[in-house]
């Protein structure tokens, strides 16, 4: 009995070790080993350039304030919103006085900003904020409510903006998974290849 | 309650392919624990013998109950010092570019026991408190260790029905050697390098620092995600490399990424069921168990979805669009606050679901946000005890003890002695499966009503109300429940938090594998009772609907006053206009 002690005790202790090498070590090295040759842009964070200088993540939200720039959805992230080091929701509970105000102030700066009448509907995605707090997408309706002021604001037809838009956005996965959606950065980046960067 | 045909679609889908694995991937898992055929015998033996060489240990050697529930236990303790210890020497340690500092002792304790319990609980966020190293060496590491701790236990509950007289139980470090060698590891590779094939890093570097076309610094967390992320979801365990989990784009980025993160989930535990049908030598066994587990997500699923694509009252009376459009002005619509728009409505709330029946705490959407009764199903789901297919082995040894309970009440009914698979349940049998149910159950509400009995534990809550009796309730649910996920508003990295939550991840994720190692002591060492016309056949329809009905009975019983001053008063108040 107590000689099967010992040798459990013994045994739990090489195990341990050789386990964490394995697992903590060797896998996430071997991991990143063949990620790094194979998937060397994915792996690194899918940084999107502009004159050799990165500009974000086409993956990852960015705001965006300016009127020639499509706005992504609200963000709970950090203290101002899109903070790639403090992922995260607002966490607000469906019956939260806190989340009601905000998305009230929320419904009336998108009507007041795109020029909308007191009392139209607002897409859900453009006044809640997302789970990651680093959403990039804003789906084609936010998208399409947008289109004029960029538009305006660029001094172009709505037509060309509203194509650039159809150009970049995604239908479901396979026509099955997911939601169709638009990448803010991608869509801003092309209106300033398109259009030019500073109106 | 709202349903679109593309959210219906989804969710039949996710299922159709979790069925489709659970027998093949079921299979595999018998041979790789029982079945000593050729393949194994010519590709894993070798490997294993070098191994059992190094570890000294002699794998013909069987344990009784007590001497394998001894080395697991050790084990853990092992796990969870080390664990403890990487933590707190964080900032002395290497692979630190951002130079964080160590832990504070509570959250150090916090985590240690959260992810040597398989609970994953996370009082921290990743990205700006874990270094490359504690993440790897100190977090991954347990993510495989302690699935491998709950696939084994449960393995060894059904060798307890199968073997006859016996004392024999297996070897405890053969079986981990073997869940994690031929099992959850090649699992992973394949895994985590499909995951960066769609945008989840893997990297050493420091936080990538740049500007955005507005001219405003990002800086990008950065650091080796993949390689946890596979196994976070294989292991059941779910703790994330970033704060919002697999909601961050970083960890989760696509449609095709969350799908096949969300089919990891269950299909371990799914497939854990067919290996049980073929080691007891009848797989109609296993399907029965995976039957009754499917009515239970499938109604939960259905329900969740319903409820959120519904949307949130408040926000509709504040002139916003909730409903669901297609075509050019395509919009997901329903409560999407807390859910990113690449999932939409029916990719989150199978997501919540799923991993709430397992007992993985991940989210890809904050479910501190959802509505009432969507809200309702994850926390219902945990406070089951995480039956439906339910956490690796974990899981199944809890539908066992069910499936153990519905049998005696179905005996008591018809006035027969009771009987599993060949098994007499005596009164022993029937101690440690009420021990099984009330450790958890307890924990849950005897915890719920302290934290809210004291002042630290009334500090934790971000929403007043009843939605902050929900936060307190679902935190103890999750802990004891070994589940991890949360209603994310609630301040839980404080001294009584990480400390009560720590102690109840430890309490109910112990003492009821020593109950059902216990149990499988004691049913392997009984004779056969051969089957008679008057038997109870446990591998029909009707016992798949008694279980069902028995699991839910006893859940909603124990839970339902908690629920009631929870998500359902919520539930009214939203309704009614009321905030708070």
């Amino acid at each position: 009995m107590l000689r099967n002690t010992y040798r459990d005790l013994r045994t739990a202790v090489i195990a341990f070790v050789a386990f964490s090498v394995l697992l903590g070590l060797a896998y996430p090295y071997a991991i990143t080993g063949v990620a790094q040759v194979v998937f060397h842009r994915q792996a690194n964070g899918s940084l999107i350039t502009r004159g050799g200088q990165a500009v974000g993540s086409a993956l990852v939200g960015q705001n965006f304030s300016a009127p020639q720039y499509f706005h992504p959805r609200p963000s709970a992230a950090g203290a101002d919103g899109y903070d790639a080091t403090a992922s995260g929701g607002s966490n607000l509970g469906p019956s939260s006085k806190a989340l009601a105000t905000r998305v009230a102030e929320s419904v009336a700066r998108v009507r007041q900003e795109d020029g909308l009448a007191p009392g139209a509907k607002v897409p859900v995605d453009a006044v809640t904020a997302s789970g990651s707090g680093l959403d990039p997408h804003i789906s084609p309706a936010y998208a399409a409510l947008q289109v004029a002021r960029v538009a305006r604001a660029r001094s172009v037809a709505p037509g060309e903006v509203q194509r650039l838009v159809g150009q970049y956005t995604d239908g479901s996965t396979f026509g099955v998974l997911g939601e169709p959606r638009v990448n803010v950065l991608e869509l801003n980046l092309a209106l300033d290849r398109a259009f030019g960067a500073a109106p | 309650m709202t349903v679109t045909v593309s959210g219906v679609v989804q969710i039949v889908l996710y299922f159709a392919v979790v069925l489709a694995l659970t027998k093949p991937l079921g299979a595999y898992m018998q041979m790789v624990f029982e079945g000593r055929g050729r393949f194994a015998g010519r590709v894993f033996s070798p490997v294993e013998r070098i191994i059992y060489r190094v570890f000294f240990v002699d794998d013909t050697a069987e344990m009784d109950w007590k001497r394998y529930a001894f080395s697991l236990l050790i084990f853990s303790a092992l796990s969870m010092f080390a664990v403890y210890a990487i933590l707190r020497a964080q900032g002395h340690l290497p692979l630190n570019p951002q130079g964080f500092p160590g832990a504070s002792p509570h959250l150090a304790f916090n985590t240690a026991a959260s992810f040597t319990t398989n609970t994953n609980w996370q009082s921290y966020a990743g990205e700006s408190t874990m270094s490359y190293l504690s993440q790897m060496l100190a977090l991954t590491v347990q993510n495989f260790l302690s699935a491998a701790v709950g696939i084994v236990v449960v393995i060894v509950l059904i060798r307890g029905f199968v073997r006859r007289t016996t004392t024999d139980l297996g070897n405890f470090w053969v079986d981990l050697t073997r869940a994690i060698l031929w099992v959850l590891l090649p699992m992973s590779l394949v895994l985590a390098l499909i995951l960066v094939s769609q945008g989840v890093i893997q990297n050493f570097h420091g936080y990538t620092q740049l500007t955005t076309l507005e001219g405003a610094k990002q800086v990008l967390a950065m650091g080796p995600a993949a390689s946890q992320v596979a196994i976070k979801q294989l292991g059941t365990n779910g703790g994330g490399f970033f704060n919002a989990n697999s909601a961050t784009p970083f960890e989760n980025p696509t449609p095709f990424s969350n799908f096949i993160e969300a089919a990891a989930i269950l299909l371990i535990p799914a497939g854990l069921t067919y290996t049980f049908g073929k080691m007891v030598g009848d797989t109609r066994q296993g399907w029965a168990i995976f039957a009754a587990m499917s009515v239970l997500f499938l109604a939960g699923a259905f329900f969740t979805y319903g409820a959120e694509q519904a949307g949130n009252p408040t926000l509709a009376r504040l002139g916003v669009d909730q409903s669901y459009h297609t075509g050019q002005q395509a919009s997901a619509g329903g409560n999407l606050e807390g859910k990113e728009v690449r999932f939409g409505i029916a990719d989150s709330s199978i997501w919540a679901v799923a991993t709430t029946d397992a007992s993985n705490g991940s989210v890809n959407s904050m479910l501190d946000s959802y509505t009432p009764l969507g809200g309702l199903i994850p926390l219902f789901n945990m406070e089951l005890g995480e039956v439906v297919f339910g956490g690796v082995g974990s899981g199944l040894y809890g539908m066992l003890v069910f499936a153990i309970i519905s049998v005696f009440i179905a005996g008591l009914m018809i006035g027969r002695t009771p009987e599993y698979l060949g098994k007499k349940i005596g009164p022993k049998e029937m101690k440690l499966a009420a021990i099984y149910f009330l450790i958890t159950s307890s924990m849950m509400l005897l915890l719920t009503a302290v934290a809210v009995s004291v002042r630290q534990g009334r500090a934790g809550p971000l929403n007043a109300g009843a939605h902050g009796f929900t936060e307190i309730l679902y935190a103890f649910s999750s802990a004891a429940g070994n589940n991890g996920s949360a209603f994310a508003g609630l301040n839980a990295n404080t001294s009584f938090y990480d400390t009560s939550l720590g102690i109840s991840m430890l309490v109910a994720r112990f003492l009821p594998i020593v109950a059902i190692l216990a149990l499988a002591g004691s049913l392997a060492r009984k004779k056969k009772v051969p089957e008679t016309a008057a038997t109870l056949p446990t591998n029909s329809a009707l016992f798949v609907g008694f279980l069902v009905g028995v699991v839910i009975i006893v859940g909603g019983l124990t839970f339902f006053p908690a629920l009631a001053l929870g998500p359902i008063a919520e539930h009214f108040l939203v309704h009614a206009g009321v905030l708070s």
